[in-house]
């Protein structure tokens, strides 16, 4: 029942998700055919190239969905957040079935067969589209339909870097440990997946004219079955209390903390909170608020601006606010005032090298543009508003292109001497812990990222102490105090609910 | 049949297949040796031999679906390394022992297919295909749209020799072309490629391993043996 609810209220979100899902196994089935077709009829007639052919497709399939995604956001061309390296990752896994069966779709036509067709003159052309393919089709046909299948199940992971699709649902409802929102995800996928082997298996026996063929339905029963038994192994593990403020959060340390924090204190007022924390990037957050399966979370006022609201960025903190809290307002979100501190871009280098070289703002850089090699995480090196645009705010041309890594790495990477400057979060935990300096932003390019408590403003009309509790956090943390919690996190490895409770008991 | 009536006043007396001191071998292993054969225009020449003397191997030497190492085999008086070997093909019908009928086609379409390649107007190749049905014994109207898979061993190989025949090829190259067939059907599909025969005058080669089949088709049997041929008619 909380399922059909969950459905029927989210029917348009439903509805795109689907769509997304159907988009992305589509276009990368048409594209591994492509690809695929071709290889596979070299395989089958060269076994030489064919064979390591197929060994490069088999390896392909064999490396973790997620390791793979992995691997190829730092590429070029066809890295980075989004649907098109989702694409790419399921050609890669639907190349293999495609190759295979086309290579032994051709391998299995009776050799008389094709000796007929050669000695009454046909072209290995013609041969080729007259008689190889037609007879090798329901088996191609096969392959394409295994591809597809593979293809749905392999499509709920491309929501974890951001491609949308039913794993959208799965990965939510994974966070927040709540059945209901995953197997919402995973029975349609694998109704998807039912749909898309019987109409394939359909197709396969129409193309088979004067042939029999064995009932194939097995495979895709298979899928299917082990997508409801993974969805149903989920059911009982939990779900939320219907009074519950349900609290959010991203998934880092000082989200972590900024969630705790919110919960703490709402806590203290005697309301009753339910902790959905370390729920993936700010994409799923905003999801999840908006369609009412968190109540709170803190956001960023330049991240909600330029990453989900697409606005163009506001450099004036005051002005930021506004567009973000007014912008909200329309979607029934209420913004309340900044915590305090603002979690900016930040361009950081070693205290020592800062100290010997007399480097104290970004303009300083230019100096030493010719022998460092600059450092950033993905997102940084991939946005507009990131390395591109500070390297002509500022006119910085460093020799050295920037090395890509993630986030976390950046800081070890820095205090390791393998790049010399880095972008990293002015409120990082880890800049004094390893020593290291942050340069002034005097040409103010980075926009605003103070942090400010998301709320829907049902929530705050049905329970008017949580506004009343929340406004009370308002300029208590400033830049200092939040890279103090994270450090006793990152480095020294307290407890995020201790840490917490001891900076609420000592502001309050 | 009037291709075939044009190539042979074309070339008057002259054999239509000859071949003269040709050599095969697969790596050391020698099938053919010095062998010499002159079939002329309209005569049904038999080859008998054990399995494994080269004779398969003599066949696709004629319509070059292999090349001699030495030696030279004229077709219609032109070497067959000179030949475009798809139109060499094309005008050299070939029943194979196998039939390799195209199961995806059906009976009309394998019949058909060699005038499809040659561009044939979908009409002409229709009334072509059922033309032949018909000569073979297999009523059009009954079989023309069958699948092969739903044709007994007998019926296979009268398609089999319905389409050699689809563009009536000057040359007819029929390897164990009734081997594989119960004796009844066997001895009935020979009287009835007679029959054909006397009604096309095709110049025909055929290889068997069957003494008796090379005399009922043949009007001159050789023996090969050990990659030579000896007469034996």
């Amino acid at each position: 029942m909380r399922l059909l609810n969950f459905w029927m209220t989210h029917g348009a979100e439903l509805g795109a998700m689907i769509e997304r899902h159907l988009f992305l196994v589509l276009w990368s089935t048409v594209v591994a055919a492509a690809i695929g077709l071709p290889a596979g009829i070299v395989a089958a007639h060269r076994p030489r190239i064919g064979r390591p052919l197929l060994a490069a497709a088999s390896i392909a399939q064999t490396i973790p969905s997620l390791a793979l995604l992995g691997f190829l956001l730092p590429l070029p061309f066809i890295g980075g957040i989004g649907p098109r390296i989702a694409i790419v990752a399921l050609v890669l896994y639907a190349l293999l079935p495609i190759v295979r069966s086309t290579a032994a779709g051709l391998r299995s036509i009776d050799p008389s067969v094709r000796d007929a067709g050669i000695a009454m003159g046909m072209t290995p052309r013609q041969l080729l589209w007259l008689v190889e393919l037609p007879l090798a089709l329901p088996s191609i046909v096969a392959g394409i339909r295994i591809a597809t299948i593979v293809g749905i199940g392999t499509a709920t992971i491309a929501a974890a870097i951001g491609a949308g699709g039913l794993g959208e649902y799965i990965f939510r409802g994974l966070s927040m440990v709540d059945s209901t929102v995953i197997l919402a995800g995973a029975i349609p996928a694998a109704l998807l997946a039912l749909i898309a082997d019987g109409v394939l298996t359909w197709v396969e026996r129409r193309l088979a004219p004067g042939r029999q063929r064995l009932p194939r339905a097995a495979p895709a029963a298979v899928a299917a079955a082990s997508l409801l038994v993974a969805a149903l192994a989920a059911v009982g593990i939990g779900s939320a209390r219907p009074d519950a403020i349900v609290v959010g959060s991203k998934n880092f340390t000082e989200q972590v903390l900024l969630g705790e924090l919110l919960a703490q204190t709402l806590e203290r007022r005697g309301l009753t909170v339910t902790r959905r924390l370390n729920l993936g990037g700010s994409f799923i957050c905003d999801r999840a608020i908006r369609a009412g399966d968190i109540d709170a979370y803190v956001e960023y006022t330049g991240t909600a601006l330029a990453a989900i609201l697409k606005k163009p960025i506001v450099k004036e903190p005051e002005a930021a606010f506004t567009a973000v809290r007014d912008a909200y307002g329309r979607a029934g979100l209420s913004v309340l005032p900044p915590l305090g501190f603002n979690n900016t871009f930040a361009i950081v280098v070693r205290g020592a090298d800062a100290q010997a070289l007399n480097l104290r703002t970004i303009d300083d850089l230019r100096r030493v543009q010719t022998q460092w090699r600059p450092g950033f995480g993905y997102e940084f090196a991939e946005r507009t508003d990131g390395y591109s645009g500070l390297a002509s705010a500022y006119g910085l041309h460093f020799t050295t292109p920037p090395r890509v890594m993630d986030l976390d790495l950046v800081y070890r990477a820095l205090a390791g001497r393998q790049v010399d400057v880095i972008a990293g979060d002015a409120t990082s935990g880890l800049i004094k812990a390893l020593d290291l300096a942050m340069l002034t932003d005097n040409r103010r390019y980075f926009p605003p990222y103070h942090a400010v408590p998301i709320v829907r403003a049902a929530v705050l009309l049905a329970h008017p102490e949580v506004r009343e509790a929340l406004a009370r956090l308002a300029g208590t943390i400033s830049e200092d105090d939040m890279r103090a919690m994270n450090a006793a996190v990152d480095v020294d490895h307290r407890d995020v609910a201790a840490t917490v409770k001891e900076f609420l008991t000592r502001v309050q | 049949m009037g291709v075939n009536v044009d190539v042979r006043a074309a070339l008057g007396g002259a054999p239509m297949v000859s071949l003269a001191g040709v050599r095969f071998a697969y790596g050391e292993r020698v099938i053919l040796d010095d062998l010499h054969l002159s079939i002329a225009a309209g005569e049904s020449v038999a080859l008998v031999g054990r399995s494994g003397a080269g004779k398969s191997t003599l066949l696709k030497l004629i319509n070059r679906l292999l090349l001699p190492q030495s030696g030279t085999i004229l077709v219609q008086g032109r070497d067959t390394r000179d030949w475009d070997p798809i139109a060499l093909r094309r005008r050299t019908g070939y029943v194979l022992q196998e039939i390799g009928l195209f199961p995806h086609l059906t009976v009309e379409e394998n019949v058909a297919l060699v005038p499809r390649l040659e561009g044939w107007p979908p009409e002409r190749r229709r009334a072509r295909a059922h033309a032949l049905l018909d000569l073979v014994g297999l009523p059009a109207a009954e079989f023309a749209a069958r699948w092969p898979r739903e044709l007994s061993g007998g019926q296979r190989q009268r398609v089999g020799v319905a389409r050699a025949l689809a563009v009536d090829p000057p040359i007819l190259l029929m390897d164990e072309p009734f081997g594989a067939l119960d004796s009844t059907t066997r001895d009935e599909l020979r009287s009835e490629f007679q029959r054909i025969r006397r009604h096309l005058r095709q110049t025909v080669v055929l290889v068997t391993h069957d003494r008796d089949e090379a005399f009922a088709l043949g009007d001159r049997v050789t023996v090969l043996e050990q990659g030579r041929l000896t007469c034996a008619s």
